[in-house]
């Protein structure tokens, strides 16, 4: 480390300059794994590689589950930002906590208590047979396991957002005679619109990725609960060409999504 | 365009981390045991062996270092053929016990084997069911049956591939509710109770200790599953290494494996 390494005022970044190397090693040591990686694709074959049916298959089914578990974390996920942010106080400390372990939990870990409490013999899986539905191996279970995994990025996203906005206008809404529904909807919603929308992505972002609840919990059956990253595993095992060339796909889907959405929240920032 | 590709590779180094945080959970799930590194001084060898080896090979461990006083025994268990991708990647190993011949084939084509590997035990399919038996299942030919939910083991990896040979063989087409990636993934279902037949080996029938119970099926004969094992070229204690190998295949090695239920070579 250089000796120099008090802050040093330069221009008005008044970012320390050494800091650039620690930054700069960070950056090397997330982008160069994916140049290995690069390294390792096999060109030549990559288009048949990964237009096979079974590629497909599970390329169609991630988006999909991925999507539709968006939704879910959306539908659960803004009521559970609000509750958090704006409701009691009383206990949401451990509210909170509860809200985000699945973040901190091994999916695999998240994928057992998935099993143990939908699965045919579990807690709730137990009426929910006598009833005749049955979740483990369905698409649905592919979907509970991505919610599951990825709710605590939209919670914490919308959180933040709502907490920075503050709750002033809509103070001034009711004095004005709105209603808390309808404060919420004219209010409150679109002032956290580019916090909702980073929680979104974050979310389909890890609900494609997911792996670990998914194998524990929905299984693996090609069309129905193999997603990509489960036909990425499984390839490796016997076709390590196939499985890399499927692992830049997600990579590059992963990119797309991302990349997308913070341009268009920088936009949106420039604009505002 | 300097701006444009500043953002693109910002947003590729973002997916890359969400993607490497997504599938940590992978790796835990084959590799239940951890390989010591530390130079073989002494007496010490590394033994990389097949993740349905574990409590046999485990106990043969204790084994082999009572017979060689002062001699010390490391495992790293996981599936075969990542442990083969481990080898070629240059982890330290002295012996490599593979569940089928097509990783040991992988092994040896890369020039990874110091010898001729040798067979040391054979295993078949069984049907695991759970302890109840909700599905009625006694025949082979039950799994095929509407309602029975059937767990599998993908046809890449060896499991699935001897439970595809064993369908060939009795004419049968299997139609698993899923296929998992591992033979211990489709105990597990079974265990739960979310699935009604499993087809695992009789070693995992045996392991499960009454939490499944087996049924037998002549069609398994088809199926047979060889274990071969071998002392590697890295090895930097080669007499020790064709010692484990050695006492793997002899009377005491011998009697383990054939008490955990696993068939003589």
């Amino acid at each position: 480390m250089p000796a120099s390494a008090r802050p040093e005022p330069r221009g008005y970044s008044g970012l320390p300059r050494w800091l650039y190397i620690p930054a700069g090693l960070g950056v090397l040591f997330v982008l160069v794994p994916l140049v290995g990686m690069l390294t390792r694709v096999d060109w030549l074959h990559f288009v048949p590689l990964v237009t096979s049916d079974s590629s497909l298959a599970a390329l169609r089914l991630s988006l999909e589950t991925a999507l539709a578990s968006t939704a879910a974390c959306l539908v659960l996920g803004v009521p559970m930002a609000l509750v958090l942010a704006r409701g009691p106080a009383r206990g949401r400390r451990w509210l909170r906590a509860l809200v985000l372990l699945p973040l901190v939990l091994p999916p695999v870990v998240g994928g057992l208590a998935l099993l143990y409490t939908f699965g045919r013999l579990g807690l709730v899986g137990r009426l929910l047979d006598v009833a005749g539905v049955q979740l483990a191996f369905t698409t649905t279970a592919v979907v509970m396991a991505q919610t599951f995994v990825s709710l605590p990025f939209l919670v914490v996203s919308l959180e933040g957002a709502l907490r920075t906005a503050g709750g002033r206008y809509e103070a001034v809404a009711a004095t004005l005679g709105a209603g808390p529904t309808h404060v919420f909807w004219r209010v409150t919603l679109p002032l956290v619109v580019p916090g909702l929308a980073s929680g979104l992505v974050l979310s389909f972002a890890r609900s494609l990725g997911e792996f670990g609840a998914t194998l524990t919990f929905a299984g693996s059956l090609g069309g129905v609960t193999r997603t990509l990253p489960l036909e990425v595993y499984l390839q490796r095992e016997i076709d390590p060409d196939a499985a890399v060339a499927l692992a830049l796909v997600l990579v590059v889907v992963a990119a797309v999504v991302v990349g997308v959405a913070y341009g268009r929240r920088l936009a949106g920032a420039v604009a505002a | 365009m300097r701006i444009v590709l500043k953002q693109a590779l910002a947003s590729v180094g973002v997916a890359l981390a969400l993607a490497l945080t997504a599938c940590g959970g992978a790796p835990q799930a084959v590799n239940s045991g951890s390989a010591s590194p530390s130079a073989t001084s002494g007496g010490s060898v590394t033994v990389f062996a097949a993740a349905s080896l574990t409590a046999t090979f485990t106990e043969l461990g204790h084994d082999f270092e009572a017979a060689h006083p002062g001699s010390k025994v490391n495992f790293s268990f996981g599936g075969s053929s990542d442990l083969v991708s481990q080898l070629q990647n240059g982890a330290p190993a002295d012996v490599f016990a593979s569940a089928d011949q097509a990783n040991m084939t992988k092994a040896t084509n890369a020039g990874l084997a110091a010898g001729t590997p040798q067979v040391f035990a054979t295993n078949v399919l069984e049907i695991a069911v759970p302890p109840s038996n909700p599905a009625g299942v006694r025949t082979f030919q039950d799994l095929t049956r509407s309602g029975v939910r059937l767990v599998v083991c993908a046809q890449q990896v060896p499991c699935g591939s001897a439970a595809q040979k064993a369908a060939k063989a009795a004419g049968l087409t299997l139609k698993p509710v899923s296929e998992e990636q591992s033979v211990t993934d489709v105990l597990g279902k079974v265990i739960s109770g979310d699935a009604d037949a499993g087809l695992v080996y009789v070693t995992d029938v045996k392991g499960a200790r009454g939490k499944v119970s087996g049924v037998t099926f002549p069609e398994s004969s088809s199926a047979v599953n060889s274990y071969p094992i071998v002392a590697l070229k890295a090895s930097k204690n080669a007499a020790l290494a064709q010692a484990f190998v050695d006492f793997v295949r002899g009377a005491q090695g011998q009697k383990v494996l054939g008490d955990a239920g696993f068939g003589a070579p």
